[in-house]
């Protein structure tokens, strides 16, 4: 537990789910990731524009961080055909269990939904699965 | 529609302070048999507290519906979403967050997800016209 950083993850958590908060207050959405991305490329188009807003704000701060508070961080020797097996994964799953962990874990845990506890049990489950297999048995 | 965009920035913000947009740190969290890191347990519960006392009344007010079925697609989809986030470390918000790394590592992962998107968006329009 060397890198265990308990104040800044639950200050990040608490932020997350003020975000959350904010984007329903507001706009009346569900600050799904997943849901907001595949929603741009849904047919027939919907609302596009707080779509984009939402995504753009997500990556202006990621170059916020990097400009005022720690460089971005590099990872070495992680190729991109895992890259993009693990993305079509992430966007195929995401897109047929209706929520990724914004959706189903921040969202969907905060309205006591029993379907959203189902799904945020299987993917923790599998992606410790897959973690173990990838970092120990291959 | 200044709103969105400004949610869109603290929830960035939340993942980079949080750790969850490093997946090195998101894969230590979820390689429990490892050097575990039960950091990330911690933004889950720190992000749940806030939605858990605001989710209820502004869905009320708002009269959003949800799905609530839980069935073979939501297992199926979950669990293919935990085998890439288990190879990558990246669900989608960090993934897009990390657009800002100017790395072909999240530009390669962003592309794909957006792809499996459709890919199953084409999978569902397939079987609706079969039936």
């Amino acid at each position: 537990m060397a890198n265990f950083t308990p104040v800044a993850s639950l200050i990040g958590g608490v932020l997350i789910g003020l975000a959350s908060v904010w984007l329903l207050a507001a706009n009346g959405r569900i600050a799904g990731i997943s849901g907001i991305l595949h929603g741009l490329f849904a047919q027939p188009p919907g609302d596009r524009t707080w779509r984009v807003l939402f995504l753009a704000g997500l990556i202006a701060a990621g170059f916020a961080w990097h400009a005022f508070v720690a460089p971005a961080p590099v990872r070495e020797g992680f190729g991109l055909g895992w890259a993009a097996a693990a993305g079509l994964l992430v966007g195929f799953g995401t897109r047929i269990g209706g929520g990724c962990t914004s959706g189903h874990g921040v969202c969907g845990l905060g309205r006591f939904s029993l379907r959203s506890l189902v799904a945020v049990m299987v993917f923790m489950g599998a992606g410790m699965a897959t973690t173990y297999v990838m970092r120990h048995v291959l | 529609m200044i709103h969105a965009l400004g949610a869109g920035l603290l929830f960035g913000v939340g993942l980079w302070l949080s750790g969850m947009a490093n997946p090195r740190k998101v894969l230590d969290f979820l390689d429990i048999t490892g050097d575990w890191d039960p950091s990330l347990l911690l933004v889950m519960g720190g992000a749940v507290a806030v939605t858990a006392i605001f989710f209820r009344p502004l869905i009320r007010l708002k009269r959003i519906e949800f799905l609530e079925a839980i069935d073979s697609r939501l297992v199926a989809g979950a669990a293919l979403f935990g085998v890439g986030w288990g190879i990558a470390g990246y669900c989608p918000g960090p993934a897009i967050t990390a657009l800002s790394n100017l790395s072909s590592e999240s530009a390669v992962f962003v592309a794909a997800m957006v792809a499996g998107g459709l890919a199953a968006q084409a999978a569902a329009w397939r079987r609706r016209a079969a039936t």
